[in-house]
């Protein structure tokens, strides 16, 4: 059974209905399980559930010490190249958008991966535009090829790609893909991708079961937060989540909360999720899967990121800058979006440090041969 | 003539058809199943079948399981 | 009404029984009438030819849902060779895959038993597949076309308990067929916490044919499993785990 599938079979139902007639007794029952079933983790998105905040958020702070120990990873991303072909309305790379573009060459690449490196972080997340193609792709495995020495875990989030594909990135260095459905509804997604590639819904819906294919590590999915009515979204994460580790034991399947606050001039979120909706979205996600990894960026403002650490988050984005060349540069003009933590990687760290969490910054060694 | 029963080999004074043999050895037919030679031979077919030299005979039947 | 459907047939009765070990099998019929038991395991063995016992057939009522076992089968080959002649008998295709190949613990060969299950569901058979509860084989059961998985709670006939919990909870959790405890169930309690973590059924031979008074006994694990099964209907309440808060942890969406 495809993830497609799974989605068809909520048709007919109405989520916001069953949403409005959640009882604080289900909310109840479902935060007493062991291990929750999909209706379970819905109840939990509820209006009713809203009011459990403090129980569910003791629940998840439990589970997450249980399964993660007070321990928080660190990764920055490390923004290759702004040049896209698609033209998605939330976002400021999209090809209509009159920004600067700029795609990084192989020096530029090293020097970017330096300044990371400098600041202590051996985890990097390499992103580009979208410009599907083979190109890219060897572009991709250069760039991971360079930066090999200055991080022990590589990650990337790119265009949809096949598993041969993410086979070879595998086989260059890339141990994690990231890749946000960014919205799960077909018509939604239809309207707010308006050109390019990325209208294919399938192909993009699919791709982190074949990175998982694949057999990279860990792979990270989510929904931009806003796009759309937020608990169903955010149900469908889940589901997906849960539908992978299900089908694919040995990867680590991670989500990501992202939530859009504000886009390219002239686009406001629909269904915007406020602070305590945000809450809601990840103290359920850990109730239903206590053993995903979750990421929260630095979209977030930092007095939030820091409430947020004890309520299930497991890794952390720091010292962020979304424009090319940014660390080089120094400026974040034409960035992919706004950040709101603008703390370095050592101001993180020491917040992390004085809330009783260690930063992991390094994860694993590889062992040469 | 010679055949094996139940992994005994056993001396037939004359030739007999499966189910007359069955029935002679005090067998209930209606509960075993019979394996002729290595396959499983259906209830059917039993009449018709006439034991030969050298056959091989399996019969099997239910009992206490867990 | 809360029925488990296995091979289509629905059934009401969690409760499944060995008719095996029975000092006195004309037991097996009272117990049948008076707990409803459906589904009834039998082994597959040579004959006596010297004669004498009756047949086991002969003491299970006709509705009875006869589910043979595979005994003595050491790997995949034998189990699918077993499972053919049991359905040659004319017992319906209903069969238990039990591959065993160590004489000391008698612990089923998961592998096997997976290249069996493929064979035999592929045939048609309905099968039940007795395992060591392990989550990846369980899967692959699941992919070779298994009816329901049957995981031990404690090695055969030991009458231990559920020792496998942790792992079969997993199990229940995670795998879309029903998950049937075989094996290992000494005590009713035993099997209702089975049944109230959401085991679709439990089977029982040993604890009841060897109890010394074995309908009564049928009796107590029948309660058992339908109290166990209602308990897990009815979702336990509320325990005070996470409730008291030390510290809130969402003050700040207050402020």
């Amino acid at each position: 059974m495809s993830f497609h599938q799974i989605i068809e079979g909520y048709k007919d139902f109405h989520i916001p209905a069953y949403l409005s007639k959640v009882s604080a007794g289900e909310v109840k029952a479902a935060l007493q399980k062991d291990f929750l079933k999909p209706q379970d983790f819905l109840t939990l998105l509820s209006p009713a559930a809203a009011e459990h905040l403090e129980a569910m958020a003791q629940k998840a702070h439990q589970l997450t010490l249980q399964h993660f120990g007070r321990v928080i990873q660190l990764f920055t991303p490390l923004y290759l190249s702004n040049f896209c072909v698609n033209r998605c309305l939330y976002c400021n790379f999209n090809s209509g958008n009159a920004i600067g573009r700029r795609k990084l060459d192989a020096q530029e690449i090293r020097a970017e991966a330096k300044a990371i490196a400098a600041t202590g972080l051996k985890q990097i997340l390499l992103l580009t535009g979208d410009v599907p193609g083979k190109a890219a792709v060897d572009y991709l495995i250069e760039a991971v090829t360079l930066v090999r020495e200055y991080f022990t875990s590589i990650g990337i989030e790119v265009n949809p790609m096949g598993v041969d594909d993410y086979r070879r990135l595998a086989q260059a260095g890339v141990d994690s893909m990231t890749i946000y459905q960014e919205v799960y509804n077909q018509a939604v997604y239809d309207s707010l991708h308006l050109s390019g590639p990325k209208k294919d819904y399938h192909w993009r819906l699919n791709a982190p079961e074949r990175a998982c294919q694949a057999r990279l590590r860990t792979v990270n999915i989510g929904a931009l937060l806003g796009l759309h009515h937020w608990p169903t979204e955010a149900f469908f994460t889940g589901l997906h989540a849960s539908y992978l580790q299900n089908k694919y034991l040995d990867t680590e399947i991670n989500i990501s909360l992202p939530r859009i606050k504000s886009g390219p001039v002239g686009y406001q979120p629909q269904s915007p999720v406020s602070d305590a909706e945000l809450v809601q979205i990840l103290l359920a996600l850990r109730l239903f899967m206590p053993r995903s990894g979750i990421t929260l960026s630095t979209r977030e403002p930092a007095e939030l990121r820091n409430h947020l650490v004890p309520l299930g988050i497991t890794r952390m984005s720091a010292g962020v800058n979304t424009a090319v060349g940014g660390h080089i540069d120094g400026h974040s003009d034409d960035g992919q979006f706004r950040i709101s933590d603008e703390r370095s990687v050592d101001e993180v760290q020491q917040m992390l440090i004085s809330k009783g969490y260690q930063p992991v910054t390094q994860d694993w060694h590889h062992i040469a041969g | 003539m010679r055949v094996t029963v139940n992994g005994e080999s056993l001396e037939l004074s004359e030739s007999t058809t499966l189910l007359d043999y069955l029935i002679r050895r005090n067998l209930n037919p209606a509960v075993l199943v019979v394996e002729y030679n290595g396959k499983i031979l259906h209830r059917d077919h039993w009449s018709q079948i006439q034991i030969g030299d050298g056959d091989t005979l399996e019969i099997l039947s239910f009992v206490g399981g867990g | 009404m809360d029925k488990l459907i296995i091979g289509g047939r629905e059934l009401k009765n969690r409760l499944f029984i060995g008719s095996g070990k029975f000092a006195d099998e004309s037991l097996i019929g009272p117990i049948v009438a008076q707990t409803g038991v459906e589904v009834i395991t039998v082994a597959l063995r040579r004959v006596d030819l010297s004669g004498g016992k009756e047949n086991i057939l002969n003491y299970i009522p006709k509705d009875c849902v006869l589910l043979p076992n595979t005994s003595g089968a050491r790997n995949a080959e034998e189990a699918v060779r077993i499972a053919r002649l049991a359905q040659a008998a004319g017992c319906g295709n209903w069969v238990k895959i039990e591959v065993i190949s160590d004489n000391k613990y008698l612990l089923p060969d998961n592998n096997e038993t997976i290249k069996a299950t493929r064979i035999l569901a592929e045939e048609g058979f309905v099968v039940l597949p007795y395992m060591h509860p392990d989550l990846y084989a369980a899967k692959e059961l699941e992919r070779a076309g298994a009816a329901a998985v049957m995981p031990l709670g404690a090695p055969i006939g030991t009458n231990r308990g559920l020792k496998t919990k942790e792992i079969v909870r997993i199990l229940i959790e995670e795998c879309e067929l029903p998950v049937i405890v075989d094996a290992g169930i000494g005590k009713p309690s035993e099997a209702a916490e089975a049944m109230e973590m959401g085991a679709a059924a439990v089977l029982v031979n040993t604890a009841i044919a060897t109890a010394g008074n074995p309908t009564m006994m049928a009796n107590a694990f029948s309660q058992a499993v339908q109290a166990g099964r209602q308990a897990f209907l009815a979702q336990p309440g509320e325990t005070t785990e996470y409730a008291r808060a030390s510290s809130p942890l969402t003050g700040f969406l207050r402020s």
